[in-house]
């Protein structure tokens, strides 16, 4: 099957009103490369231009950039482009998982040589900072895991009951909402439903980790695309073992298994590990960030001028004289 | 004699007694001890006692305990009695340690790099990747010299077979080791002819070795010398006192999170004279708050960047980030098999036996054997004190194995051990030894030639016979640690180090900017409060003069103390009552009350808490006094008299602190700025005291002149100068124009001008302009302008404002001169850093 090729830009302006004398910030916005998918071209532009800067890998093998500021600003313009291809890669079969109490038992310490494989999924089988394990939410998802369920099947009835019992609300949480509480009110957005369902997961014993990235939006019929008016995205990714891929990505914000219109960044533990920008600052008034995402799929439409070339500024003021 | 102390000694057959043998016979390492314990009369005992105490309270050797609502300071509790150990006994225990030091840094390294461990099967990834301990962003970390754990404590305890046990490990930052020091100081002073015949191996050569070991590892670039800083919590940390005692030992700048910044692949210390580069930091601060960019980012009190500064190797940080890890008891059922394979050779020590019951079989014995068991968190970071399983019952015991159940991996059970027995001195008797349950913390440092163990350590006793846990924060007590040598005993002392030349510390070099902010504003606290409580007299002793009558001279006195902000300014329909007794009262004693004395009081010592280790012990002392003082007092609710009288002691106290700055602090950048911030405000108060004087109506009298003087401290020099009533000019001459009186506008400007002088020269910063220029305004104002003015009953009053602005306007100066040094030099306590978030 052919890969579908987009280009996303992902702008953040900090407007911090007064000076921040000091700045210090970690990035998490280039895109990992997986099998199922390609990165074919990423840049990032910052204004002001950082005083110290690093790349390298995280402990979970995604890219990730530090910076530092040392002169006072009161703006930051952190301007991401990149072009990516995905590649399909949704199971065939789900029924043929593994029962989840075997893979459970599996996962589960008996002093012998483990797995490899399973060895390395147990980094994502315990809590994490905004993943309690608590014994409410393997309740909740006990009626989506009978016995002798395969683990992708339970998975999948587990994202659509969230789908189905909560509700999307940017109004109900914050980045610090805990689990319990989003369980507790039935409401939040993509973050806490991957938080929940990971929660939910992790509570039975099994490994699951949260992906961040971003998801490809349908402009209404016959209305052109919107710059900025995605936003990036976050969903799970189940260990199930011994199938095509040992990793099967859920999203129950959407209630679907991501295929070719779902864009990976990053992944790791929870948000924490991911966060796509983190930073610490000495002064400064607000500290809230505009944030504005484009994801254009790049055989279907034409490029908006703000997304072309992004290796080349030229046909951007180009597009200004029109 | 020996027969009464042994006689009434408590034995006890299921523990091991660390003086008595068995059978009831003294052991030979404690006969001599014993003896001389038995020759020292009662009353010898008592004066050494005291003296014990006595350098604890002066020391202010303290243990902060959070949960304390009364002051947070409780004094360090000693046991005169040292815990002796013979020399082939602690030959075996000290390589055990250092055995167990060397394995747990091997884990380390191996854990946060390729996690054999793991693959192996060796250890269950629960304790490691289900730990909060483990700070994912460490994993790769290579720090220098692969030394992860640069200082290391085991708590240790003695089964009934007199075998010693390993209960705990500290791995995170150990605490302690400055207390066994101090313990040392005082015990051997107790005992100085047992502490010389019983040959004591001496502790020094282990804070030796120490600095040895890490100045070893430090990243210095060609002849840097290693600069290494004390990082602290700060001072509401519950063992704050060491943490400025090992700094001062060490000889090492003790730190707050704020005091460092990075900047790019280097950590530096924010000092006076600008950023200097650190290569060691030891650490008493837990390691995920050490870097809230990429460890616990709600936290304030770390460095942000830390983490990438120990990725590029330029930093040591003692212990390595992620070394809490290690602390978690669960571990130990897993030693003796990581022993065999990390360092091939068999676990020396034995740990307590452990179960961790997130393995099946574990956890069945533990249900099996819940009586005979203590439950423990199996990780650190848990909020849980330990259990006994036997004391549980009913609904209690059943939610406990709930729990278990639910979350196996979470706890772990260890055998409950009888501690051994040791006696300690009786204070409720005249003359006894008590036998209480005894436990040792040992130490260890990393030394280019392994690990070194302090002889000795830090024994602890329970309070009671019955107690099963020890721990300072219940209230237990301490003791000294004497390990016996039969070799010679090193004479080294850390104390007297031989200093070279390039070695030589020039005063001051290393102050941060935040102890000159805390400077600056103990010296500007220490004289609003002098400035407060000499008014508050003034105006007492008026309101006793007039008989608790409202006299034309106690509303004028009170009127300048609301414009100054001494009283509070009146409710609109609040009629001041008699002579305003009450409310110079709640200005004296009630320290919610803004501008109050006792605030100002609280606002001093907060200011002096956070620079502790600048302030000599008896300066500490007379603050410490005058707190207790005024404690005191708000519980008694003091008459008039009485409050004057204690207005009389806080004066005292108050210059005995300007004379211990003055005589006894070296005179650094530090010391200049505490005097700046003295002289700002007492430049301010002076000036505002004087310019709304000559602007009140109610003050225009000759007898107001009178306590104008008394006020501003020149009374005796107005009477040997004129022997006559204060009048007008000479009055403002003396307070305004005369440039040697100390008490003077003048004086203290010029003398501010010249500190400002010295500052331009050696820190290059010129601030001085602003002040001199309002200062010349002042000098030029003609003093002939108030010749013949009868200050009560004048027609024009317009030379008095013509002055009363000019005071205005230094006093504007003065509070510039604050700001902008405030902006260059200080690290604003008040603005941290902060965190930021976008998706």
């Amino acid at each position: 099957m052919q890969p579908v090729r987009y280009r996303v830009l992902h702008e953040t302006r900090y407007d911090y009103g007064s000076n921040v004398s000091l700045s210090q910030q970690q990035l998490h916005l280039s895109p990992r490369i997986l099998e199922w998918q390609q990165v074919e071209e990423q840049r990032i532009d910052i204004e002001p231009v950082p005083t110290w800067r690093r790349d390298g890998q995280d402990v979970f093998g995604n890219p990730v950039t530090w910076m530092a500021f040392h002169a006072p600003h009161d703006a930051l313009l952190i301007r991401s482009v990149m072009t990516v291809a995905v590649m399909p890669h949704q199971p065939k079969d789900i029924e043929a998982s593994l029962a989840w109490e075997e893979l459970r038992d599996r996962l589960a310490y008996d002093s012998t040589d483990p797995v490899p494989a399973d060895l390395d999924a147990t980094r994502f089988l315990f809590e994490s900072p905004h993943v309690r394990v608590k014994h409410e939410l393997a309740d909740y998802a006990a009626d989506c895991f009978p016995p002798d369920t395969p683990v992708l099947v339970g998975a999948q009835a587990l994202m659509a009951k969230i789908f189905r019992e909560f509700t999307f609300d940017p109004e109900a949480t914050t980045v610090s909402t805990p689990v319990l509480e989003v369980l507790e009110n039935k409401r939040g957005v993509c973050q806490d439903f991957a938080h929940l369902m990971i929660a939910c997961l992790r509570a039975l014993g099994l490994s699951a980790r949260y992906v961040s990235g971003y998801l490809l939006t349908r402009p209404p019929p016959g209305k052109p695309r919107l710059i900025g008016a995605d936003a990036s995205h976050a969903w799970v990714s189940v260990y199930a073992p011994d199938g095509e891929n040992d990793w099967v990505d859920f999203d129950p914000t959407n209630n679907l298994l991501p295929n070719t219109e779902h864009i990976t960044l990053a992944f790791g533990r929870d948000f924490s590990d991911i966060s796509p920008l983190r930073g610490i600052i000495l002064g400064g008034g607000g500290t809230e960030p505009d944030v504005a995402v484009t994801v254009v799929p790049l055989d279907e439409e034409e490029l908006p001028s703000e997304l072309r070339d992004p290796g080349d500024d030229a046909p951007e003021s180009a597009a200004d004289d029109q | 004699m020996a027969r009464t102390l042994l006689a009434i000694y408590p034995r006890s057959p299921r523990r091991y007694d660390e003086m008595l043998a068995a059978d009831g016979s003294v052991r030979p390492h404690w006969k001599q001890f014993l003896d001389h314990l038995d020759a020292v009369t009662p009353e010898e005992m008592r004066r050494r006692l005291d003296f014990s105490e006595q350098r604890i309270q002066e020391n202010g050797v303290t243990y902060n305990v959070y949960a304390d609502p009364n002051g947070a300071d409780r004094p360090w509790a000693l046991d005169p009695l040292p815990l002796i150990i013979p020399p082939d006994e602690w030959a075996e225990l000290s390589a055990a340690v250092a055995q167990r030091a060397t394995l747990l840094n091997a884990i380390l390294d191996d854990l946060y790099g390729e996690q054999t461990l793991l693959a192996e099967g060796l250890l269950p990834p629960a304790l490691v990747y289900g730990q909060h301990g483990y700070l994912w962003p460490c994993r790769g970390v290579k720090p220098p010299g692969g030394i992860w754990l640069h200082h290391y404590a085991v708590d240790l305890a003695r089964s009934p077979n007199g075998r010693w046990w390993v209960i705990a490990d500290r791995t995170q930052a150990p605490s302690g080791a400055g207390y066994a020091l101090e313990n040392r100081l005082i015990v051997s002073r107790v005992f100085p002819e047992m502490f010389r015949d019983l040959r004591v191996q001496h502790v020094a050569d282990f804070f030796r070795d120490q600095l040895d070991g890490l100045t070893a590892l430090a990243p210095v670039e060609g002849d840097e010398q290693p600069h290494m800083v004390l990082l602290t919590p700060g001072p509401y940390n519950e063992t704050y006192f060491e943490h400025a005692y090992l700094a001062r030992y060490l000889g090492f700048p003790l730190v707050e999170g704020q005091d460092l910044t990075v900047r790019g692949d280097t950590v530096y210390l924010k000092t006076l004279r600008g950023l200097k580069r650190v290569h060691v930091i030891l650490r008493r601060q837990d390691d995920a708050y050490c870097d809230p960019l990429e460890l616990r980012g709600e936290s304030a009190l770390g460095i942000p960047g830390l983490l990438n500064v120990a990725r590029a190797g330029r930093v040591v940080i003692a212990n390595a980030l992620g070394s809490g890890l290690l602390a978690s008891g669960a571990l130990m059922g897993f030693l003796p098999a990581i022993c065999r394979h990390l360092l091939g050779e068999k676990l020396a020590m034995p740990s307590v036996a452990t179960w961790w019951c997130g393995e099946k079989p574990a956890l069945d014995y533990v249900k099996e054997n819940f009586d005979d068991l203590v439950i423990k968190p199996a990780y650190p970071t848990q909020n849980m004190e330990p259990v006994f399983g036997n004391e549980l019952k009913g609904e209690a015991r059943d939610e406990m194995l709930r729990r278990i159940e639910a979350r196996p991996h979470a706890y772990v059970a260890q055998e409950m051990v009888n501690l051994s027995q040791a006696p300690t001195w009786s204070r409720s008797h005249e003359r006894r030894l008590l036998a209480r349950p005894v436990g040792l913390r040992a130490y260890a440092v990393t030394t280019p030639d392994g690990y070194s163990v302090m002889p000795g350590g830090l024994a602890r006793v329970t309070t009671a016979a019955g107690t099963r846990i020890i721990s300072m924060q219940r209230g237990g007590a301490s003791k000294d640690a004497w390990v016996m040598t039969s070799g010679p005993v090193s004479q080294f002392s850390l104390l007297k180090p031989s200093v070279g030349v390039r070695d030589l510390v020039r005063a001051g070099s290393n102050l941060t900017s935040r102890v000159v902010e805390n400077l600056f504003w103990l010296g500007r606290y220490s004289e609003r409060f002098d400035d407060s409580a000499r008014m508050l007299r003034v105006a007492l002793s008026r309101v006793v003069v007039g008989g608790g009558q409202k006299t034309p001279v106690v509303i004028a006195v009170m009127e300048l103390a609301r414009r100054l902000g001494v009283l509070p300014k009146p409710e609109e329909d609040s009629e001041v009552k008699e002579g305003g007794e009450h409310e110079l009262l709640e200005a004296i004693y009630d320290p919610e009350q803004p501008g109050s004395l006792a605030c100002n009081i609280r606002s001093l010592m907060w200011s002096a808490t956070h620079v502790r280790e600048r302030l000599s012990l008896d300066h500490w002392h007379s603050l410490n006094r005058l707190q207790r003082d005024q404690q005191a007092a708000l519980k008694s609710h003091p008459a008039l008299t009485e409050a004057i009288a204690f207005l009389d002691r806080v004066l005292g106290v108050s210059s005995s602190l300007t004379g211990f700055a003055m005589d006894n602090m070296t005179r650094d950048d530090g010391w200049r700025f505490l005097f700046i911030g003295r002289r700002l405000e007492r430049l301010s108060f002076l000036a505002l005291t004087l310019a709304h004087f000559l602007r009140m109506p109610a003050a225009r009298s000759q007898g107001s002149l009178e306590w104008l003087l008394e006020l501003s401290d020149s009374i005796i020099t107005y009477r040997s100068r004129y022997s006559r009533q204060p009048e007008l000019l000479p009055v403002v001459d003396l307070l305004v124009f005369d440039e040697s009186n100390p008490h003077g506008v003048v004086f203290q400007a010029t003398v501010l001008g010249n500190y400002l002088e010295r500052m331009k020269r050696e820190l290059g910063d010129d601030f001085g302009a602003g002040l001199a220029a309002a200062l010349a305004d002042l000098q030029a104002f003609d003093l002939r302008r108030l010749e013949n003015i009868q200050f009560d009953s004048a027609r024009d009053y317009s030379h008095c404002e013509a002055l009363a602005d000019l005071l205005l306007g230094l006093d504007s100066a003065a509070v510039q001169l604050s700001e902008a040094l405030g902006m260059r030099y200080f690290t604003h306590v008040g603005d941290v850093s902060r965190q930021t978030m976008a998706v």
